[in-house]
C-alpha cells in the first residue's frame, strides 16, 4: 500500500465505542485538534450486548463522567426507554440508577453530538500500525496508506483485536455483532513488545418481540419519577417501554446438559477466559446444577424495532441448540430468533503495563483505554476512556496528567485496580471494589468532581456557577439544622407519632432530629421557622444524607486522610528495586513490573508486605538524606 | 492499612522477655503522654511533670480501679528522645503476667502494639538515626518482621486458628449476602439481608469474640503460670503447704535446705495448671519484727500474685496481722484455708467469713495430709468452672491476639448498633467489613478479594 501524509492532530482516538467516544469528545473539548478513527461510521457507541447503562457501581460511573463533563449522561438520558432507580431501600451509599436504552437512537445521538463538537473529526478507518519514533508514539497507520501524525494517541479497541466470534462449531473471524476484525494491530502491539492476553464474553439470543407472549411472564415497568444520569438534564423521557421477566426450567437445562458436548466452552474450542459475574447459560447450568430455574430478562432494544434482548441466557451453544432452549421458556415457546447468541475471543493489554494515566509505560504518548485493557462493560470503557481522552489532550498540551484516587471516584478504584493489580478476567466494576463507598455515592458525584471538571476545562462555566450555588445552599442549610432549635410542640408531636419516632420532651437542634431514621429532611424542614426559601430537593437530600451518616462517613474521611497520605509519597519512574536488598524477592519483582508511583499504590501490588513497604519508605527516605548531604 | 507514618502512638515491651528483673513498656508518639496518665496514679499527673523524669506510681485499671502494679514511670518529651517523639516508659517490676496486663491496658487507650522494629523505624524516619545506619535498619525491620510473623502466626494454635477461621467465615457470609444485594437488586436467589437478621448474625459473632477474649486470661496462665502467693502469719504452715503441693505436684525443687531463700518461685501442676507458687517461707523471723517482717514480705508477694493462698491458724483466735492480710488481698482471687484441722478449734468461723466476703474456705490440716485434694480443686474451679478443657478452648494468649479481639469486638458492636439505630444495612457492612479484616491480621489472612470468589462462587450472578 502506497502512504501519503493525511494530517497532523493533537490526538488520535483510535476506535469509536463506548471508550472511544468520550476519549474523542474530551479531548476535543479540552481543545486539543483530535481525530476519531473507527473501522466502521456504524459502530459508533453500538451496544453489542444488553441494552441498558448503568446499575450499581456501574450508574454511579456514569454519574461521574456526567460531573467530569463526559457524554454517557447526557446521551443516556436522550435515548432511554426506561429508568430506574435500584437499592432505594438500602443506604444511599449504594443506590444506582439504570437505564434501558433505546440501541439506535443512543448510537444515532452520540454520533450526532461528535459530529456538531469543534475540533473533533470523526473519520472511517482501520488502523494497523502505529508510528513510533525513539520510544515515542507520533501517529498512526490506516489500511488505505493514510498516515497520521499527532502528538498522542488512544487505543480503544474493545473486542476488535484479533476478534473471533463462536457459535457452537462456528468460528469466524470478527468483531463485535460481525463487525471486521482488527487483526494486524494486534500483531503490531505484540511486536512492539506488549504482553497481550486472551478474553472472552459472550451475548444472548435476539428475539421478535412480536412473537412473544407477554402473558406468561411478569411486568417490570420503569420509576413513575423522572430520573436522570446527568446533572443538566430538565427534560424528561415520559412513555417508558416496560421490561419482562420470565425463567429457565427443567426442560431448558436438560437441552442444554445433553448438548455440552457441542458447546465451545466445554468442547475447549474457546481458550480466552470469561468473566465470572457474566456467565454463560451453559456455565450457570453446570456449576449450579441444584437450581432448577434461572431468571431472564426481556428486554426491548428500543423504540423503533421489534427486537429483544433474552438477557440471563448468553450462550455459544449452536444455533439449533440455542433454538431449542428458546422453545421451552415460558412466553417465548413460538418466539422467532433473530439473531444467535455467541461468545467472542479477543486480544486485551495485561493492563499493569500503564500508569495510572492510562499511557502505556513502554511508549510514550500511547495511550490505551475501555475493554483493551481487560475491562468488561460501557461504563467500566466509558469512564477509562474519558481519563485517557483527558491525560492524551493534557499530554498534547503539555500539562499534567489528572489521576483519579479510591477516594475520589469509582473510575479511580477501577483505573487503580486495573493498573496496579491486573486482572485475570474481563474486569467489572462492584461496589465491594470500593473501600470508600460511602463516599463513592450516587448522589454526590457533582460534589465530588465538578471542581476537577472545570478546572481540566470540560464543565463549562454556567453549570459551574449552578454547581457552586448549590454547595453553597447545602452548608447554609447544614449550619441551619445545627443551630435551629425544635421545641416540643404539638405540632411537632403529631408529626413524630405518624413517622412512628419516639416523642421529644427537650427542645433538639434540627440536625439530631434528622439523625432519627424515621424522618426525612422534610419532615425536619417542616417543622422549622420557614426561612423564606425553601431549598431545592438535591439540596435536601444532600443535607439529609450528610447529617444523618456523619459519623460513618467522617470513619471514612479519616481512613481517606491515612491513605492520601501515602498516596502523596511518590516513588521516582526510574527507581532501581533491585539495589533495595531488603524487599523481598517476589515483592521486588512485582514492585519492578508495576512500577508503583507512590508509596500508597505500592502498598496495594499483590504480593507485597507491610514490612518491604517499610523498607521501601526507609530506602527512599535515605535517598532524601544523600542528596540533602551529598 | 499499613501505617506508615509516625501518627500514632504504639507501645511495646521493650526489655527481653522474662528476663531481667525489670520489664519496661514503652509508648511513643503524641498521646503517650495521655495514655499513661490514664493509667498511673502518682503524685503528679504525667502530663505536668518536667521532660525526663522518673515518677513513682501505680498503674491502676481504669475499669475496675484495681492496682495493677507499683511502677517508676519516666516521662520524656520530644525532641530529645529516642524516636524523637513523646516517650514514656513504665518500668514494672512484676512478673510477665503483670507486665503483659499492664500493656494490655496500655493498649487500650487507643495505642496501637508497635511493630516489630517500629520504635527504630520511627527514629529513622523522624531523622534520629544517619545515613550509615539506615541499612541495618532495614534489616532490622526485615528480620524481626518475618521472626515476629513466623512467631505471632505460629501461636495461634490450631483450635484458635480454627475457630478464627470460623468466624471469619460467618462474616463473609453476611458479607457476600449484602454484597448479592446490593450488586445484584434483581436477583432473585439469595436470601434479603434484613438489618434484623444482620444484628442477630453479629450477636452470634460478638458472643464468639467474647468467649474467646474471656479465655484469654486462662491463656495467659496456661503458658505463664498462675502467680501464687502463700502467704500468712509465721508459723501456720506456709512452707508446708508449700512442699505439699510441690511434692504432690512433682514440680522441680529448687530448695537448698537451710539456705535463706528470699522469695522462692517453683511451679507445680494443678489439674492441668501451671501454678508458679511464690513463697514468703525461709523467712527467719524474730520474735519481736514477726508480725511486721511477715506482712512486708506478703505484701511484696501480693503484688506479683493471680492467686492468693492465705493461711489461717485454725488453732488459734485472728490476730491483728491476719486482719491486715485480708486487707492486703485487695481483689486479687483469693482462698482462704483453715489449716491445722487437727487441733481444738480457736478461730472465729463468723469472723473468717465475714472477713473472707464471699471467697472459698478450705479447711486443711497439713500434719494429717487432709483436704489437700479438695485445695487443689478449690485452685482448679476457681479459674477453669468446667475443670480444664485445653485441648477444645481456643486460648488466647498473646497480647497482640488479645489486642486484635478487643478491636475486633469493638467493630462488631459498632455494627449492631447502627442495626440497632435502624441505620441501613450497607453502613453495618461497613464495620462487619472491618471487623472480618481485624480477624484477619490474627491469623495471617489479609487478601482482599477473598469477597468477590465468595460472591461468584456462592451465587449464580449476571446476565
Amino acid at each position: 500500500m502506497k502512504g501519503y501524509q493525511a494530517g497532523t492532530y493533537d490526538v488520535i482516538v483510535v476506535g469509536a465505542g463506548h471508550a472511544g467516544v468520550e476519549a474523542g469528545l474530551a479531548s476535543a473539548r479540552m481543545g486539543a485538534k483530535t481525530l476519531m478513527l473507527t473501522i466502521s461510521l456504524e459502530g459508533v457507541a453500538f451496544m453489542p450486548c444488553n441494552p441498558s447503562v448503568g446499575g450499581p457501581a456501574k450508574g454511579v460511573v456514569v454519574r461521574e463522567i456526567d460531573a467530569l463533563g463526559g457524554e454517557m449522561g447526557h446521551n443516556i438520558d436522550k435515548t432511554y426507554i426506561q429508568m430506574r432507580m435500584l437499592n432505594t431501600r438500602k443506604g444511599p451509599a449504594v443506590r444506582a440508577l439504570r437505564a434501558q436504552a433505546d440501541k439506535q437512537l443512543y448510537q444515532r445521538a452520540m454520533k450526532k453530538t461528535i459530529e456538531d463538537t469543534e475540533n473533533l473529526t470523526l473519520r472511517q478507518g482501520m488502523v494497523e500500525r502505529l508510528i513510533v519514533e525513539d520510544g515515542v508514539c507520533r501517529g498512526v497507520v490506516v489500511a488505505t496508506g493514510a498516515e497520521y501524525r499527532a502528538k498522542a494517541v488512544v487505543l480503544t479497541t474493545g473486542v476488535y483485536l484479533k476478534g473471533k466470534i463462536i457459535i457452537g462449531e462456528l468460528q469466524y473471524e470478527s468483531g463485535p455483532n460481525n463487525m471486521q476484525a482488527s487483526v494486524s494491530l494486534s500483531e503490531h502491539l505484540k511486536e512492539l513488545g506488549f504482553d497481550l492476553v486472551r478474553f472472552k464474553t459472550g451475548t444472548p439470543p435476539r428475539v421478535n418481540g412480536r412473537t412473544i407472549d407477554y402473558s406468561k411472564t411478569e411486568i417490570q415497568p420503569g420509576d413513575e419519577e423522572p430520573l436522570a444520569f446527568s446533572y443538566d438534564t430538565k427534560e424528561f423521557i415520559k412513555d417508558q417501554i416496560p421490561c419482562w421477566l420470565t425463567y429457565t426450567n427443567d426442560e431448558t437445562h436438560k437441552i442444554i446438559n445433553e448438548n455440552l458436548d457441542r458447546s465451545p466452552i466445554y468442547s475447549g474450542a474457546i481458550v480466552g477466559t470469561g468473566p465470572r459475574y457474566c456467565p454463560s447459560i451453559e456455565t450457570k447450568i453446570v456449576r449450579f446444577s441444584d437450581k432448577s430455574r434461572h431468571q431472564l430478562f426481556l428486554e426491548p432494544e428500543g423504540k423503533e424495532t421489534k427486537e429483544v434482548y433474552v438477557d440471563g441466557l448468553s450462550t455459544s451453544m449452536p444455533e439449533e441448540i440455542q433454538r431449542k432452549m428458546l422453545a421451552t421458556i415460558p412466553g417465548l415457546e413460538q418466539v422467532e430468533m433473530m439473531r444467535p447468541g455467541y461468545a467472542i475471543e479477543y486480544d486485551a493489554m495485561v493492563p499493569t503495563q500503564l500508569w495510572p494515566s492510562l499511557e502505556t509505560k513502554k511508549i510514550e504518548g500511547l495511550f490505551t483505554a475501555g475493554q483493551i485493557n481487560g475491562t468488561s462493560g460501557y461504563e467500566e470503557a466509558a469512564g477509562q476512556g474519558l481519563m485517557g481522552g483527558i491525560n492524551a489532550a493534557r499530554k498534547a498540551l503539555g500539562k499534567e496528567p489528572v489521576i483519579l484516587d479510591r477516594a475520589q471516584a469509582y473510575i479511580g478504584v477501577l483505573i487503580d485496580d486495573l493498573v496496579t493489580k491486573g486482572t485475570k478476567e474481563p474486569y467489572r466494576l462492584l461496589t465491594s471494589r470500593a473501600e470508600y463507598r460511602l463516599l463513592l455515592r450516587h448522589d454526590n458525584a457533582d460534589l465530588r468532581l465538578t471542581e476537577l471538571g472545570h478546572k481540566i476545562g470540560l464543565i463549562r462555566e454556567e453549570r459551574y456557577q449552578r454547581f457552586l450555588v448549590k454547595k453553597q445552599l447545602i452548608e447554609q442549610e447544614r449550619t441551619r439544622l445545627a443551630v435551629t432549635t425544635v421545641k416540643p410542640s404539638e405540632e411537632a408531636a403529631e408529626l413524630l407519632e405518624q413517622r412512628g419516632a419516639a416523642p421529644i420532651y427537650e427542645p433538639l437542634k434540627a440536625d439530631r432530629l434528622l439523625k432519627r431514621p424515621e424522618l426525612n429532611y422534610h419532615d425536619v424542614a417542616s417543622l422549622l421557622p420557614d426561612n423564606g426559601t425553601a431549598v431545592p430537593d438535591d439540596v435536601g437530600e444532600q443535607v439529609e444524607i450528610q447529617v444523618k451518616y456523619e459519623g460513618y462517613i467522617n470513619k471514612q474521611l479519616q481512613q481517606v486522610e491515612k491513605m492520601k497520605r501515602m498516596e502523596k509519597k511518590k516513588i521516582p519512574q526510574d527507581l532501581d528495586y533491585s539495589v533495595i536488598d531488603g524487599i523481598a524477592t517476589e515483592a521486588r519483582q512485582k514492585l519492578d513490573k508495576v512500577r508503583p508511583i507512590s508509596v500508597g499504590q505500592a502498598s496495594r501490588v499483590s504480593g507485597v508486605n507491610p514490612s518491604d513497604i517499610a523498607i521501601l519508605l526507609v530506602y527512599l527516605e535515605q535517598g532524601k538524606l544523600a542528596r540533602k548531604t551529598g | 492499612m499499613i501505617e506508615l507514618y509516625c501518627e500514632d502512638t504504639i507501645a511495646a515491651i521493650s526489655t527481653p522477655v522474662g528476663e531481667g528483673a525489670i520489664s519496661i513498656v514503652r509508648l511513643s508518639g503524641p498521646e503517650a503522654i495521655q495514655a499513661a496518665d490514664r493509667l498511673f496514679a502518682g503524685k503528679r499527673t504525667l502530663s505536668e511533670v518536667p521532660s525526663h523524669t522518673m515518677h513513682y506510681g501505680r498503674i491502676v485499671d481504669p475499669g475496675t480501679g484495681r492496682t495493677i502494679e507499683e511502677a517508676m514511670v519516666s516521662v520524656m518529651k520530644k525532641p530529645k528522645t529516642f524516636t524523637r517523639e513523646d516517650v514514656v516508659e513504665i518500668n514494672c517490676h512484676g512478673g510477665l503476667t503483670s507486665v503483659n496486663r499492664v500493656l494490655e491496658l496500655v493498649l487500650d487507650q487507643n495505642v496501637r502494639l508497635a511493630e516489630p522494629g517500629e520504635f527504630t523505624k520511627r527514629a529513622f524516619l523522624n531523622g534520629r538515626i544517619d545515613l550509615s545506619q539506615a541499612e541495618a535498619v532495614m534489616d532490622l525491620i526485615r528480620a524481626k518482621t518475618d521472626q515476629a510473623m513466623d512467631v505471632a502466626i505460629g501461636q495461634v494454635e490450631g483450635t484458635l486458628s480454627r475457630l478464627i477461621h470460623q468466624l471469619r467465615q460467618q462474616l463473609l457470609d453476611i458479607l457476600a449476602a449484602v454484597e448479592v444485594n446490593i450488586d445484584y437488586p434483581e436477583y432473585d436467589d439469595a436470601e434479603v439481608v434484613t438489618g434484623r437478621l444482620l444484628r442477630d448474625r453479629s450477636i452470634a459473632v460478638r458472643k464468639q469474640v467474647d468467649h474467646v477474649l474471656s479465655t484469654a486470661r486462662q491463656g495467659k496462665i496456661l503458658r505463664e503460670g498462675l502467680s501464687t502467693a502463700i502467704i500468712g502469719r509465721p508459723n501456720v504452715g506456709k512452707s508446708s503447704l508449700l512442699n505439699h503441693l510441690i511434692h504432690e505436684n512433682r514440680a522441680i525443687v529448687t530448695d537448698v535446705p537451710g539456705t535463706t531463700r528470699d522469695i522462692i518461685e517453683d511451679y507445680v501442676n494443678i489439674h492441668g495448671i501451671p501454678l508458679k507458687l511464690i513463697d514468703t517461707a525461709g523467712i527467719r523471723e524474730t520474735e519481736d519484727t514477726v508480725e511486721k517482717i511477715g506482712v512486708e514480705r506478703s505484701r511484696t508477694a501480693l503484688k506479683k500474685a493471680d492467686l492468693v493462698l492465705l493461711l489461717i491458724n485454725y488453732h488459734e483466735e485472728l490476730t491483728e496481722g491476719d486482719r491486715q492480710l485480708f486487707t492486703l488481698i485487695g481483689e486479687t482471687p483469693a482462698i482462704i484455708i483453715l489449716n491445722k484441722t487437727d487441733l481444738s478449734g480457736g478461730v472465729s468461723i463468723d469472723a473468717v467469713e465475714k472477713l473472707a466476703a464471699g471467697r472459698q474456705i478450705v479447711r486443711i490440716s497439713l500434719l494429717n495430709e487432709q483436704g489437700i485434694p479438695e485445695l487443689e480443686e478449690s485452685i482448679a474451679s476457681l479459674f477453669f468452672k468446667n475443670g480444664v478443657t485445653q485441648n477444645e478452648e481456643a486460648y488466647v494468649s498473646n497480647t497482640r491476639h488479645i489486642a486484635l479481639l478487643k478491636k475486633a469486638r469493638s467493630a462488631i458492636s459498632d455494627a449492631i448498633e447502627a442495626a440497632d439505630q435502624g441505620l441501613p444495612v450497607d453502613m453495618a457492612q461497613i464495620d462487619i467489613k472491618r471487623t472480618w479484616d481485624i480477624l484477619g491480621e490474627i491469623v495471617g489472612d489479609t487478601v482482599s478479594d477473598s469477597l468477590i470468589n465468595e460472591l461468584f462462587s456462592k451465587f449464580c450472578l449476571g446476565k
